[in-house]
C-alpha cells in the first residue's frame, strides 16, 4: 500500500496498513453506535456512548500520528471509485488537528454529561437522555465528516447530518423558549443548507465535479461566472450556519437555552463545522486573486462581529446568554485570517510552503476557543445546579461553592481575553503579528479592542463571583471571611491587565442593584448567613472535567509554536503550488500597503518577538524559517 | 422547426407560467388550507417539468414527497395551528417593509442564478459519459441507481442516516411525559365510510405499485426511495382510517425498521473491505444482488421512517387533545 511497510517491526508502519480502514471508522464508529444505541434504547444508548468516547479518540490519535508519521497526507477512494466519478476522503494536518480536539471535547462533553443525561431508575426509558446520546454520536460523526470530506455533495450531506443533530439538542429541555430558539436555529440552518447545494450545483454544471482538488485545479487562476456566484452563495449559506453578523440572531438564544453539555458541543464544535467549509471553499478551491478581494469584506464583518458580541455579552444579566455572545465575538476572529493570510505580503511565504502566523494563529484561534468554550458552558451548567440561576449579579460566594469551577472558569477566560500563557494568547499574539507583518495595522486596533472587550465582561463575572453578593445583606460580617478565603484572590491575580481599573467600582457595583432587585425567594435563600447556599451538590469529577478542558485551553499556548507545522502537512504542495504564478500582485488585491509594512518580517515583529520571550518557540517559526518536510 | 418540437415549446411555456403564477398564489393567499391545496398542486406541476427536462427519477421522487408526503405534512400542521388572531395579521400588516425586502432579495438571486446558468459552459461538463463506461461495472442498467448504489454509495449511505437522525429529532420533540403514548396526528376521529373503504382497497394496490417501482429501479427510472416514500403514504392512509394503530416512539419494532436498512448497508459496505477490497465495494459478481438486498432493506427503513414522521406526536398529557 505505501512504502513504510517495509520498515519491520514498527508499530506505525503497521498502523500504515490500515489507514484506509481507520479513515472509514471515522464515519462508520459513531454512526454504528448511534443506530445501535437507538435501537435499544435509554440505558443501553448512554452505555454505549460512554463506550464509544474512548474508541473514537483512539481513532482520532491513531489517524493524526500516521498521518504526522507519513508526513503526507492520507487519502481514501471510497469504494475504490477515484474522483470525479467517487468520493474521496482525506486528512491533511489541519484536518487531523481537528479531529482530534472534536474527539477530546465530545469525550469530556459525553463524561460531563452522564449526571445530567441519566436515564431515571424508574422508568425504562426518558426522552431527552436517549436522545441526547444518540444525537451526540450523530454530531461526532457529522462533524468527522466534514473535516475528511474532499467532495462538495458528500460535504453537503455531512453538513446536513450537523445541522439535524445539533438542531433538537438546543430544544432538549423541552420549554417554549428552547422551541422558539431551535425553529429559528433550524430556519437560519436551512436556509444555509440550501444555498450550499445551490452553489454545488452550479460548481458541477460549471467544471463537471465537485471534487475540491479537482475543481481548484480546473480553475487554474481564473474562475468562471458561475463558480463565483456559487462560492459566494454557498458562503453565505454557511455564514449562516456560523453565525456571522449579521446572520447571527440565532445563536445567542440557541446556545444560552441548551442544556450545558449541549451548548459546548455547539458553541465549541458546530459553528466550527461550516467555518471549517468557509476556509476550504476560500483558501482550497478558489483561486487567490478571488480571495484576495473578499478578504476584507469578510474580516469586516468578524470585526463587527467581534465588538458586537463583546458589547452585548458585557450588556447580559444572564450567565449562559454572556457565553453565547462571546462565542459570537470569538468566532469573528477566525474571519481575520482571510486577508492576514492571502495578503500579497504572505503569498511568498505560503508558496514557498511555510508557515504563516496568520494561518498557525487562526488555527490555535479555533482550537483554543473550543476547549475554553466548552469548559466554560459546562462549567455555567455546574453553577446552575449549584445555585439554581444563572444571574451574573447574583453569582456571590461561588468561589466557596465551586471553586475548581471557577479556577477553570478564569482560566478558559485567560485564554478568550489573550492573556499569556495560553492558547488564546498564542493565537491572538500570532494574529497581531500577522496584521504588523502585512501592515494592515486596522485589525490589529480590532483584535486588541476585542481582547479588552472579552476582559469587560469576564472581569465582570469573576467580580461578581469572588466579591459580589455576599456583602449585599450582612456588609460588614463576610467581608473579613472573604479574605480569608483563598480564592477570591484568584480573579484580580488572573487578569493583571486590568489591575490598574477602578476595582471596587465594579465589585460593589452588583450589591446594591441585586439586593434591590431580589425580591422573595431569592433574597430569603441568601439570607441567612450573607452567603447563597447550594442547591444541589456538584459532584467533583465533573468539576474537574470542566477544569481539564480549560486547562487543555491554557497548554495550548505553552505548545512551541514550531509543532505546529504539523499545520502544513498537506498543504505546501498542491494546494499552495498554484499560489506561485500570483506571487507579483498585480493590484488585484483591495489591501492597500502601507510602504514601510512591504518586507516580509518587519523590524516591528522582531522587536515584539524580543519583548515576548514567554512563549517558547515563537522566534523560530518566523515564515522564513521553514522546516521542510518529507 | 416541426410541429412536434413547437407543442413541447408551447407546453414548456404553459408549465413555467403556470408554476410562476401558482407560486406566488400560494405566497400571497391569506388562507392556510388553499395556500396548501396550491401547493399540492405546484408540486405536481414541478414532477412535470422535470419530466419534460428528462429528469424521471427527479420527477417521481418530486411527485411522491414534495407534492405528497409533505402535503400531507403541512394539512396536518395548518389543522392543528390554531387560527391566526386579528393581533398577529396586524402584526403581518407592519411587517410588509422586511417580506419586500426578502422578495427583492430573492428576486435579485434568482435574476442572478438566471444569468449564470445561461451562461454555462455549452455544453455542459457532465460525468454522464464516464458513468456510462463505468456502469457494466457495477452490474446494474440504471445509472442513477449506479451513481446512487455504486460510485456515491457512501452520499446515498449517510442519506439513510440523515433520516435516522431526523426521526430522533422528531421524537425529542415529544412532550413530557408522552413517550410511551401512541402518535396522535393521524386518526380522524369519525372517518367517513368512503375513506375507511379506500384505506381497505387502495393499500394492497399501494403496495403492488411499491414494489414494482423498486424492482424496476434497477433498471429503469424508480428505486427504493421512491417506493419507500409510496409505502409511507399508503400506511399514513391506514391510519387515518382508524383501520390501525399508530406506534408509540418506546416501542422496539418500528426502531428496528428505521436502523435496518443504513445498518445492512454499513455492513455490506464493511465487508466489502474483505471482499472486494474497499470499503463500499461490491465482490465481483454478487453487485446485483447484493444492491438489491440493501435496496429493499432500505425501501423498508424509508418507508418506516417517513411513515413514523408523518404519523406525527403523542398529545402532552393534558391537553385538549388528548382529552378529546
Amino acid at each position: 500500500m505505501t512504502p513504510l511497510l517495509i520498515e519491520n517491526g514498527d508499530l506505525l508502519a503497521g498502523l500504515g496498513v490500515w489507514s484506509d480502514e481507520l479513515l472509514v471508522s471515522l464515519l462508520v464508529l459513531p454512526v454504528l453506535a448511534m443506530l445501535l444505541g437507538f435501537v435499544l434504547g435509554g440505558r443501553a444508548a448512554e452505555r454505549i456512548t460512554l463506550l464509544t468516547l474512548p474508541l473514537g479518540l483512539a481513532l482520532a490519535i491513531a489517524v493524526a500520528v500516521l498521518m504526522l508519521h507519513q508526513g503526507t497526507p492520507l487519502s481514501y477512494d471510497i469504494g475504490g471509485w477515484e474522483p470525479p466519478l467517487g468520493v474521496a476522503l482525506r486528512v491533511d494536518g489541519l484536518s487531523a488537528l481537528l479531529l482530534l480536539t472534536t474527539a477530546l471535547v465530545i469525550t469530556g462533553v459525553g463524561l460531563y454529561a452522564c449526571a445530567d443525561f441519566a436515564t431515571s431508575a424508574d422508568v425504562k426509558e426518558a426522552r431527552a437522555p436517549l436522545a441526547f446520546w444518540t444525537l451526540l454520536l450523530g454530531l461526532w460523526a457529522a462533524l468527522n465528516a466534514v473535516f475528511i470530506g474532499q467532495d462538495l455533495f458528500n460535504l453537503y450531506v455531512a453538513i446536513e447530518l450537523l445541522t439535524f443533530t445539533a438542531v433538537p439538542l438546543v430544544c432538549l429541555k423541552g420549554s417554549a423558549e428552547t422551541l422558539q430558539a431551535a425553529l429559528r436555529y433550524l430556519l437560519f440552518a436551512l436556509l444555509g443548507s440550501v444555498l450550499y447545494l445551490l452553489g454545488a450545483a452550479l460548481l458541477y454544471g460549471a467544471y463537471g465535479t465537485l471534487d475540491i482538488g479537482q475543481l481548484a485545479a480546473a480553475m487554474g487562476s481564473s474562475a468562471e461566472p458561475a463558480a463565483i456566484a456559487a462560492v459566494v452563495l454557498m458562503t453565505a449559506g454557511l455564514l449562516a450556519k456560523t453565525a456571522l453578523v449579521p446572520l447571527h440572531l440565532w445563536l445567542p438564544p440557541a446556545h444560552a437555552g441548551a442544556p450545558a453539555a449541549a451548548s459546548a458541543v455547539l458553541s465549541a464544535l458546530v459553528v466550527k463545522g461550516s467555518f471549517y467549509l468557509v476556509f476550504r471553499l476560500w483558501i482550497d478551491l478558489m483561486p487567490l486573486a478571488y480571495t484576495q478581494q473578499i478578504a476584507q469584506g469578510l474580516a469586516t464583518l468578524g470585526a463587527v462581529a467581534i465588538l458586537l458580541g463583546g458589547i452585548m455579552a458585557i450588556r447580559q444579566a444572564r450567565l449562559k446568554m454572556l457565553i453565547a455572545y462571546s462565542t459570537l465575538a470569538q468566532l469573528g476572529y477566525l474571519f481575520l485570517i482571510f486577508p492576514l493570510l492571502v495578503s500579497p505580503v504572505m503569498v511568498p511565504a505560503l508558496a514557498d510552503g511555510s508557515t504563516p502566523a496568520a494561518w498557525t494563529g487562526g488555527i490555535l484561534q479555533l482550537v483554543s476557543h473550543a476547549f475554553a468554550k466548552a469548559s466554560m458552558f459546562m462549567g455555567a451548567g455546574l453553577i446552575m445546579i449549584a445555585l439554581g440561576h444563572d444571574r451574573i449579579a447574583d453569582l456571590g460566594g461561588l468561589g466557596r461553592l465551586l471553586p475548581i469551577t471557577l479556577v477553570a472558569f478564569a482560566l478558559s477566560g485567560l485564554s478568550l481575553m489573550g492573556l499569556p500563557p495560553s492558547g488564546g494568547f498564542a493565537a491572538k499574539w500570532l494574529l497581531l503579528r500577522a496584521a504588523i507583518e502585512t501592515g494592515q495595522w486596522w485589525w490589529m486596533l480590532v483584535i486588541l479592542l476585542g481582547g479588552v472587550l472579552t476582559g469587560v465582561y469576564l472581569y465582570r463575572v469573576l467580580v461578581s463571583a469572588s466579591f459580589g453578593g455576599a456583602g449585599a445583606v450582612v456588609e460588614a460580617g463576610p467581608t473579613s471571611d472573604r479574605q480569608s478565603a483563598s480564592v477570591p484572590e484568584l480573579a484580580p491575580e488572573a487578569l493583571p491587565e486590568l489591575a490598574s481599573a477602578p476595582s471596587p467600582e465594579p465589585a460593589s457595583a452588583p450589591s446594591p442593584r441585586s439586593s434591590s432587585e431580589r425580591p422573595g425567594q431569592t433574597g430569603q435563600a441568601q439570607s441567612v448567613q450573607g452567603q447563597p447556599r447550594l442547591q444541589r451538590p456538584v459532584a467533583r469529577s465533573r468539576e474537574l472535567i470542566v477544569l481539564t478542558l480549560a486547562l487543555i485551553a491554557i497548554a495550548l499556548g505553552m505548545v512551541p509554536l514550531t509543532s505546529f507545522e504539523i499545520l502544513q502537512i498537506g498543504r505546501g504542495g498542491e494546494a499552495m503550488a498554484m499560489l506561485e504564478p500570483l506571487a507579483e500582485p498585480v493590484g488585484l488585491s483591495a489591501v492597500e500597503l502601507p510602504p514601510s509594512g512591504l518586507t516580509p518580517v518587519p523590524s516591528v515583529a522582531g522587536s515584539l518577538v524580543a519583548e515576548m520571550e514567554p512563549l517558547p518557540g515563537v522566534a523560530g517559526s518566523l515564515p522564513s524559517a521553514a522546516e521542510p518536510l518529507p | 422547426m416541426n410541429a412536434v418540437a413547437i407543442l413541447g415549446l408551447l407546453t414548456d411555456l404553459v408549465l413555467a407560467v403556470s408554476v410562476l403564477m401558482l407560486s406566488i398564489w400560494i405566497v400571497l393567499t391569506p388562507d392556510r388550507l388553499r395556500a396548501v391545496v396550491g401547493f399540492l398542486a405546484n408540486g405536481i406541476l414541478i414532477a412535470l417539468v422535470w419530466m419534460r427536462l428528462g429528469a424521471p427519477d427527479v420527477a417521481l421522487t418530486e411527485a411522491i414527497i414534495g407534492g405528497g408526503l409533505v402535503t400531507l405534512l403541512l394539512l396536518g400542521a395548518s389543522a392543528r395551528v390554531p387560527p391566526e388572531s386579528a393581533r398577529n395579521a396586524f402584526a403581518d400588516r407592519d411587517r410588509w417593509p422586511l417580506h419586500l425586502l426578502a422578495a427583492l432579495l430573492a428576486a435579485v438571486v434568482a435574476v442572478g442564478l438566471a444569468l449564470v446558468v445561461l451562461n454555462l459552459p455549452e455544453p455542459a461538463p457532465s460525468l454522464a459519459s464516464a458513468v456510462a463506461t463505468e456502469l457494466p461495472a457495477t452490474a446494474v442498467d440504471n445509472p442513477v441507481t449506479a451513481v446512487l448504489m455504486a460510485f456515491r454509495a457512501v452520499d446515498t449511505l449517510f442519506e439513510t442516516v440523515v433520516l435516522v437522525v431526523a426521526l430522533i429529532a422528531f421524537w425529542s420533540l415529544i412532550p413530557e411525559g408522552a413517550w410511551f403514548q401512541r402518535a396522535g396526528w393521524l386518526p380522524l376521529r369519525e372517518p367517513a365510510p368512503a375513506l375507511v373503504l379506500l384505506g381497505r382497497v387502495l393499500p394492497p394496490f399501494g403496495i403492488l405499485t411499491a414494489v414494482h417501482l423498486f424492482w424496476i429501479g434497477t433498471t429503469l427510472p424508480g428505486g427504493k426511495f421512491q417506493a419507500g416514500a409510496l409505502l409511507a403514504a399508503i400506511w399514513a392512509l391506514v391510519l387515518i382510517a382508524g383501520l390501525s394503530q399508530p406506534m408509540a416512539a418506546a416501542q422496539r419494532l418500528p426502531r428496528l425498521l428505521v436502523v435496518m436498512g443504513p445498518t445492512v448497508f454499513f455492513a455490506v459496505g464493511l465487508a466489502g473491505f474483505w471482499l472486494a477490497g474497499d470499503f463500499l465495494a461490491y465482490p465481483s459478481g454478487l453487485e446485483k444482488p447484493l444492491i438489491l438486498i440493501i435496496e429493499a432493506v432500505l425501501m423498508l427503513s424509508v418507508a418506516a421512517a417517513l411513515g413514523l414522521i408523518l404519523a406525527g406526536l403523542p398529545p402532552a398529557p393534558g391537553s385538549l387533545e388528548q382529552r378529546r
